[in-house]
């Protein structure tokens, strides 16, 4: 039996990042809004205190922060034609659950992408001509342009207390930052964090080589930071526990440390926590609500007048798919929109071990302390001729010597035993990493569907996932790799380890949480699934928050563009749904 | 201070100019109720966590027993919805029931006597506009002889004169709004004085010279030394943390959070001025204590307690004591972590510390809790390595007394 809970005005399904962007904004309007989350209510001073949130056996190898796949999950093959099989261990990426989601364990490398990455069809066309696209290479124009998304970049930034140093102020290049990047409105709200031996060598290299390094934007505090909602955050200790742990020192900006000690407060906002959310339930082309379980099995319809989901990439396309809202992409025709254009991070890098007398001291580390260049990201290089187009990032990021996960060997050590355990002492205080962080273009046959034989927990088909890496991810990895090299041998180590992008993708080592695309937005209801303000195109009340709307992956984090695109969507929501419900862009 | 002075506080000034008040108030009495109700925390006692707004039900631990707060709704049966102005007013100022039956003082009456009529009328005109919630309180849990109420007939006769607010003519108005406030309806004196055996506030120069609250040390209002309570704050100081929680030095942490979240963060800037402008007059005529010598930095707690410092507590307070302003408070020279009673030091450590969460400072930064990682001894080291490190001078702590805060519920 399902209990018909009183109808609210806005609706949230997941309450991460975007939920939590949704509702300080939502709220801010005066509209009554409730955010249903599947997992517990979870904060800093209560949960993940500063004297056990260090702790790599419980968070990292015990997933405490991660979802829970007995419960739902997705099968995966490389390629059509090959029988999926269910994941039933996290590997290559690590989706959060609780109040934060994700964005509790996130490294915080906040990154903009450049204002070609929003034209990455029309501009390599243009500059490349026709043939720079494959025909299998289904990669489009976002619909929405940098200069757009600027203000909301520019919020995020003043939310986040970002820790960088702008390289391009209003159209000036600036010394020391990323002269490759879009222009900003302001300089970062906060200075770069103090730099260690690590970062310093690999930017002295790059700097040798005629490249220009800078720090890498931070959403770890550089300094003791109040962001314009009153929420305040400490500075960072260089812990060296961001990525798959939360902070206990409130030193990273996520939504429990930047937004919901101000939302919490409101009396117009809800959360509902241990609520899953199994469909949203539509009629006459609108939604009417979502129907969700408790942890106890019992099922409630919640009504709402707008539904924002905002749930983990794979979820809010597993929510269209099991909801039956719009039509499943099928790679052979190429019909349908939902699943379409799933994408992924390409990652590769290169050791570097030192003699005895270069100590790194890697145990000083925070997830985005960090130099990096960006010469080879996007269309920053000219690729006539490489065979390929866009890049990434180079950098090197001093995240972490945890102890258990953080032992860089040499490639020929023996993996046990005497021999590992003398490499391990020789080269844990004396080894360098560093990476290249690529994009991936969407293909054809890269995609989310649903699942002929497995179901999760909750009798629906689980959600299968078809993806490799394809030529031009390969080739583009490859050539960053190249250049990875070249940097790592001029670090000055005894010996350099690369490590290329490695093929075919393999679901179980860990690479990044940078899953994208699925739910795409476009110009258009033939090209995508939601509009540039992330309005479904089938639903005007439906709003899809997160990285799937990304048409493809650009060479960088996506975080901060996954909060500009929500600040974009609920600005125009502002200034106009709320007054004049409807499509925001007329199909 | 005086220009800060404006009508709306001169009208609030009891007595001195009744009828003034009556006049020149701006505010229509519920609201004004609702200001007052605040001002008098009666949230803290009269409201459950996650209960009904003023529903009661509230258990007291008081040293003679467990003592349940009213019900403060208008409900007819079991709340105060029978009541008349009058019945309100005599519970207020003579600490006697609607029903004739004797309060027990865990209800502040002895300070809530001094609340003038028009103020009293204004809470009790607020209260009969909220919710009536049906909730019948429970009896006290108090032994006998206590249980029977008439026996605080001789309490009172002991300890408590009805009374009215009397100014001090020589004073400013700000003054003697400030001591109508605290000795009133902020009723401060309940943490801050120290009680005798009978948990009677003791008066005179021993009022607001410290006293114990829920396991907490209510440090001394007046300037009882350098190291000692707010002797060291300057005017601005004070008032910031009573309207914000934060200052420079500090957060408002354990009751004195409850009280900054729930009450004087809603006061007005001119009732914070009227309240800073009394407790900085306090006089104290006490010789001073000298200054405690510090422990030798090479004194074996000292290092111990040095090294715990390093491990678990610099990644916030700073390797020099210092703190993150407004986040985490600097140990260097905090009269906290100096006070001559210890208890709230070795509480926080044990027991963890939320600081007040206010429209100021709305992030709820917290200290953990110790209590399963560290030992009595090992608290008593790092206690008195702060104690002592950083400029700080007190009496080391010893194990014994942290095994009784830790024993205590």
């Amino acid at each position: 039996m399902t209990t018909i809970l009183p109808r609210r005005e806005v609706l949230i399904v997941g309450f991460g990042w975007t939920g939590a962007i949704v509702a300080e904004q939502m709220t801010r309007e005066g509209l009554d809004v409730i955010a249903l989350e599947r997992g517990l209510w979870r904060d800093t001073s209560t949960d993940y205190a500063v004297n056990n949130a260090q702790d790599e056996v419980r968070y990292r190898y015990r997933d405490e922060l991660f979802e829970d796949l007995s419960r739902e999950t997705l099968t995966f093959r490389n390629e059509g034609g090959q029988e999926a099989l269910p994941m039933r261990m996290l590997g290559s990426f690590l989706p959060g659950t609780n109040v934060g989601g994700s964005g509790v364990h996130w490294n915080g490398q906040t990154w903009r992408f450049l204002p070609t990455d929003f034209q990455v069809r029309s501009h390599n066309i243009e500059r490349y001509g026709e043939d720079a696209i494959p025909e299998d290479m289904t990669v489009q124009d976002w619909g929405v342009t940098y200069d757009e998304l600027e203000p909301h970049y520019d919020t995020f930034d003043k939310l986040c207390g970002i820790a960088g140093k702008a390289g391009n102020l209003g159209g000036e290049i600036q010394d020391g930052g990323n002269p490759f990047e879009g222009p900003r409105s302001s300089e970062y709200p906060n200075p770069p964090m103090e730099m260690v031996a690590a970062p310093l060598r690999f930017a002295d290299a790059a700097r040798e080589l005629g490249y220009q390094p800078f720090p890498g934007p931070s959403a770890n505090m550089s300094q003791a930071y109040t962001n314009p909602l009153g929420v305040s955050l400490a500075p960072c200790s260089y812990c060296g526990f961001c990525e798959k742990y939360a902070c206990g020192n409130y030193s990273k900006a996520t939504s429990a440390t930047t937004i919901l000690p101000a939302l919490m407060q409101r009396e117009n906002f809800t959360l509902r926590t241990g609520a899953m959310v199994l469909r949203v339930e539509t009629r006459d082309g609108q939604a009417t609500g979502v129907t969700y379980v408790t942890t106890e099995g019992e099922e409630f319809f919640q009504p709402a007048d707008m539904v924002f989901l905002c749930t983990y990439i794979t979820h809010n396309v597993n929510l269209l798919m099991q909801s039956g809202i719009g039509e499943i992409y099928d790679p052979q025709t190429g019909e349908g929109q939902v699943g379409r254009n799933y994408a992924y991070q390409a990652m590769s890098g290169a050791n570097v071990f030192y003699d005895q007398d270069f100590a790194v001291n890697p145990f000083v580390g925070a997830g985005a302390l960090g130099q990096v260049i960006d010469e080879f990201n996007g269309d920053n290089f000219d690729h006539t001729g490489l065979g390929f187009i866009g890049g990434g990032y180079i950098a090197q990021w001093q995240t972490n010597g945890r102890p258990i996960e953080h032992h860089p060997v040499p490639s020929d050590t023996p993996t046990f035993g005497l021999g590992w355990k003398q490499a391990v002492r020789e080269n844990y205080n004396h080894t360098i990493g560093v990476g290249a962080h690529g994009a991936v273009h969407s293909y054809r046959g890269n995609h989310l569907d649903l699942d002929p034989t497995y179901r999760d927990a909750y009798g629906r088909p689980l959600m299968r996932l078809t993806f490799d890496f394809k030529q031009n991810d390969i080739a583009m990895s490859n050539y960053l790799t190249d250049r990875v090299a070249e940097i790592a041998r001029a670090m000055g180590g005894r010996r350099v380890d690369v490590s290329p992008l490695k093929t075919p993708y393999d679901i179980t080592p860990y690479q990044t949480t940078h899953n994208t695309g699925g739910h795409i937005m476009g110009d258009s209801p033939s090209n995508s699934v939601t509009n540039k303000y992330n309005q479904s195109w089938d639903i005007s009340n439906l709003f899809l928050m997160g990285a799937g709307n990304f048409p493809h992956n650009p060479g960088y984090n996506p975080t901060a563009t996954v909060a500009a695109l929500a600040y974009h969507s609920l600005a125009e929501i502002k200034r106009s749904y709320l007054q004049n419900p409807g499509p925001l862009v007329q199909a | 201070m005086k220009h800060l002075l404006t009508p709306m506080i001169l009208a609030a000034i009891p007595l001195a100019m009744p009828a003034l008040a009556q006049d020149q108030n701006t505010w229509s009495s519920v609201q004004r109720g609702l200001y007052l109700t605040r001002m008098g925390d009666c949230e803290a006692c009269h409201t459950v966590e996650g209960g009904e707004w003023m529903a009661g039900g509230f258990g007291l631990p008081t040293p003679f027993g467990v003592i349940y707060s009213a019900n403060l709704t208008p409900d007819e049966e079991t709340g105060i919805g029978a009541w008349s102005a009058d019945d309100f007013y005599r519970a207020m100022n003579e600490g006697i029931s609607h029903d004739e039956s004797r309060l027990y003082p865990a209800f502040p009456y002895t300070n809530f006597t001094v609340v003038t009529r028009e103020d009293s009328d204004a809470i009790f005109a607020y209260l009969q506009t909220i919710e009536p919630v049906r909730n019948r309180i429970p009896e006290p849990e108090i032994p006998f002889p206590l249980d029977i109420r008439t026996s605080m007939r001789g309490w009172n006769l002991l300890f408590f004169d009805e009374r009215d607010f009397e100014p001090a003519p020589e004073k400013s108005e700000l003054w003697n709004r400030g001591k109508y406030i605290v000795e009133g309806l902020a009723h401060c004196s309940a943490c801050h004085s120290p009680r005798n055996l009978l948990g009677a506030q003791q008066g005179g120069a021993a009022s607001y010279t410290g006293g114990h609250a829920e396991g907490w040390y209510a440090p001394s209002l007046r300037d009882t030394g350098p190291h000692e309570g707010i002797g060291e704050w300057s005017d601005d100081d004070l008032a910031a943390f009573l309207k914000t929680g934060r200052n420079g030095r500090t957060a408002a942490i354990g009751p004195m959070a409850e009280v900054v979240q729930k009450s004087t963060q809603y006061l007005t800037d001119e009732d914070i001025a009227a309240i800073v402008a009394y407790i900085r007059d306090l006089p104290f005529d006490e010789p001073e204590i000298g200054d405690p010598e510090p422990l030798a930095e090479s004194d074996g707690i000292m290092i111990a307690g040095g090294e715990i410092y390093a491990t678990q507590c610099a990644a916030c307070h700073g390797i020099e004591g210092e703190g993150v302003e407004r986040m985490f408070g600097a140990l260097a020279g905090s009269s906290l972590a100096q006070a001559t009673d210890p208890t709230s030091l070795v509480h926080i450590i044990l027991k963890g510390a939320r600081s007040a969460v206010t429209d100021a400072y709305p992030t709820p930064h917290a200290m953990p809790a110790f209590d399963w990682k560290l030992t009595d001894e090992e608290v008593a080291q790092v206690a008195t390595f702060v104690r002592n490190a950083f400029g700080n001078a007190a009496p080391a702590v010893n194990p014994g007394e942290v095994s009784e805060i830790r024993d205590e519920e």
